[in-house]
């Protein structure tokens, strides 16, 4: 049997993941992290921060909420739930950079925990930063 | 003396025995089927230590103490290995224990490789008492292989869980059955599966290609055996094996399980495709195939633990996931092989 023929045997064999069932949950418990934000937001901006710094204030409300929630190993649950409906807010990219801190705190604090806190989320950070600088060589370039 | 037949295969035809097998478990596996079977079950599964790490050495020494109280020997030798890198598991259990060991290698298919060495070394005379264990620590395995445990992903269905526990047995030149009575070494398997969560399939080859030496290099039928065993294919590495082996005219459908779908209840233990890692085999070996050959409801075995062949840099490297698989007979009569 060449690699080909047995891969559709595998593929036939491995069973999908139930596809509906975690896009309802992903959709509901995304939606409702964003409701948290927005009413974070309104709630800053009812107490007199302009939209930026309302803004600010949310973003950074939810990152310690959710790295509190990975230190406490409940965000680890509620991943296990919503899938990509947790993994794709904010409070996803927190998670990615606290459970490794977690995890590797035990090899030190430097070779381990510092070394290793952006395992996950570095080619975020890394490649979010070049694309960053490309747009703004376009639009310092082309948009003006 | 043991003898080289087929291509494979290596037979006994002196009594190399298994005197004693004992088995220890986590949390989880203490709560699955086998629960009640298994010689200790951890009640939490840091073992008392300070890290996952240590926590499987100390699960392998106790494990290593219980093994030598059950059969009342003190071994010549440990044949013994895990997951972890450079064998740290092993090699930090077995430190304070001071007997002679090897260790060795070959992923979740260890516990077939120390079986077969430990019974040459046996059969041989270098050896009359020769301990043969495995460990696995889903934790240690997790922070190996895959992510960090606090982090919020969805495991794959195809995706096996690896066990927290260890198993060992006593391999011994006493006359006492049951006998190893022949082994066949697989040989390693490429198939160009590269999906890490899907290790049933990298590793069902191995397994058919080993079983279906095993039979041709003894000549034996597929329903010889009470029951094929194999290591930790899961559910969705028992479906190819049942099918790869069709392909080859040799069927074991009735006569089939896997340690892998026996340590954990996957409707209500969410594990999906089943258990897998070096004690998975072991665990089970030792915690319900050992009783039942010693009770008669088994008297003949072939047990075949599976292992995939990679490390996160073969991976991360795009190299395919290499299967690998080790087939042990375990009989309650020696057999005077004439092949």
């Amino acid at each position: 049997m060449n690699n080909e023929s047995y891969d559709d045997m595998v593929k036939k064999a491995s069973p999908d993941s139930p596809l509906l069932k975690d896009c309802i949950r992903a959709f509901a418990v995304g939606g409702l992290i964003c409701v948290i934000g927005q009413m974070l937001t309104n709630f800053a901006l009812n107490y007199g921060l302009d939209e930026r710094g309302a803004a600010t204030f949310t973003s950074v409300t939810l990152i310690v909420a959710a790295s509190l929630l990975t230190g406490m190993g409940l965000y680890s649950k509620i991943g296990k739930f919503a899938g990509a409906g947790s993994i794709v807010p904010i409070t996803g990219f927190s998670n990615s950079v606290t459970s490794p801190a977690v995890e590797f705190k035990k090899e030190g604090y430097v070779l381990g925990l510092g070394s290793k806190i952006f395992i996950i989320a570095g080619p975020v950070i890394l490649y979010g930063v070049l694309t960053s600088i490309i747009v703004g060589m376009v639009y310092y370039f082309a948009g003006r | 003396m043991a003898k080289h037949i087929g291509a494979e295969t290596v037979v006994f035809s002196k009594p190399v025995s298994i005197i004693a097998a004992a088995s220890t478990a986590g949390t989880k596996e203490g709560e699955g089927p086998l629960g009640k079977l298994f010689d200790r079950v951890l009640t939490d599964n840091m073992a008392g230590e300070e890290t996952w790490e240590a926590a499987e050495s100390a699960m392998v020494k106790d494990n290593l103490s219980i093994l030598f109280e059950k059969s009342g020997v003190r071994p010549d030798f440990i044949f013994a290995g895990d997951l972890q890198n450079q064998c740290c598991g092993t090699n930090y259990g077995v430190k304070d224990i001071k007997i002679p060991t090897f260790g060795i290698f070959d992923a979740c298919a260890t516990f077939g490789e120390a079986l077969a060495l430990a019974a040459m070394t046996v059969d041989g005379g270098a050896a009359e008492n020769v301990a043969a264990g495995v460990s696995s620590h889903f934790c240690s395995a997790e922070r190996q292989f895959r992510f960090p445990l606090e982090l919020g992903n969805q495991r794959p269905q195809t995706s096996t869980y690896t066990v927290t526990g260890a198993g060992a047995a006593m391999v011994s030149n006493k006359d006492v059955p049951p006998y190893i009575t022949a082994f066949t070494i697989g040989k390693i398997v490429d198939y160009g599966v590269n999906d890490a969560n899907n290790m049933g399939a990298a590793m069902a080859p191995a397994a058919a290609e080993c079983i279906s030496a095993h039979l041709r290099d003894t000549v034996r039928a597929a329903d010889y055996y009470d029951l094929i065993v194999t290591g930790d294919l899961g559910y969705v590495g028992k479906e190819l094996l049942l099918q790869l082996l069709k392909n080859e005219g040799i069927d074991i459908a009735d006569n089939h399980t896997d340690c892998g779908i026996e340590i954990f209840d996957k409707a209500s233990q969410d594990t999906h495709a089943g258990g897998s890692g070096c004690a998975c085999s072991a665990a089970v070996f030792a915690a319900m195939l050992y009783k039942r050959l010693k009770k008669g409801e088994l008297n003949k075995i072939l047990l075949v633990p599976t292992g995939a062949l990679m490390s996160p840099t073969s991976i991360q490297e795009g190299k395919s996931i290499l299967g690998a698989a080790y087939a042990v007979a375990i009989e309650n009569g020696v057999i005077k092989w004439n092949i």
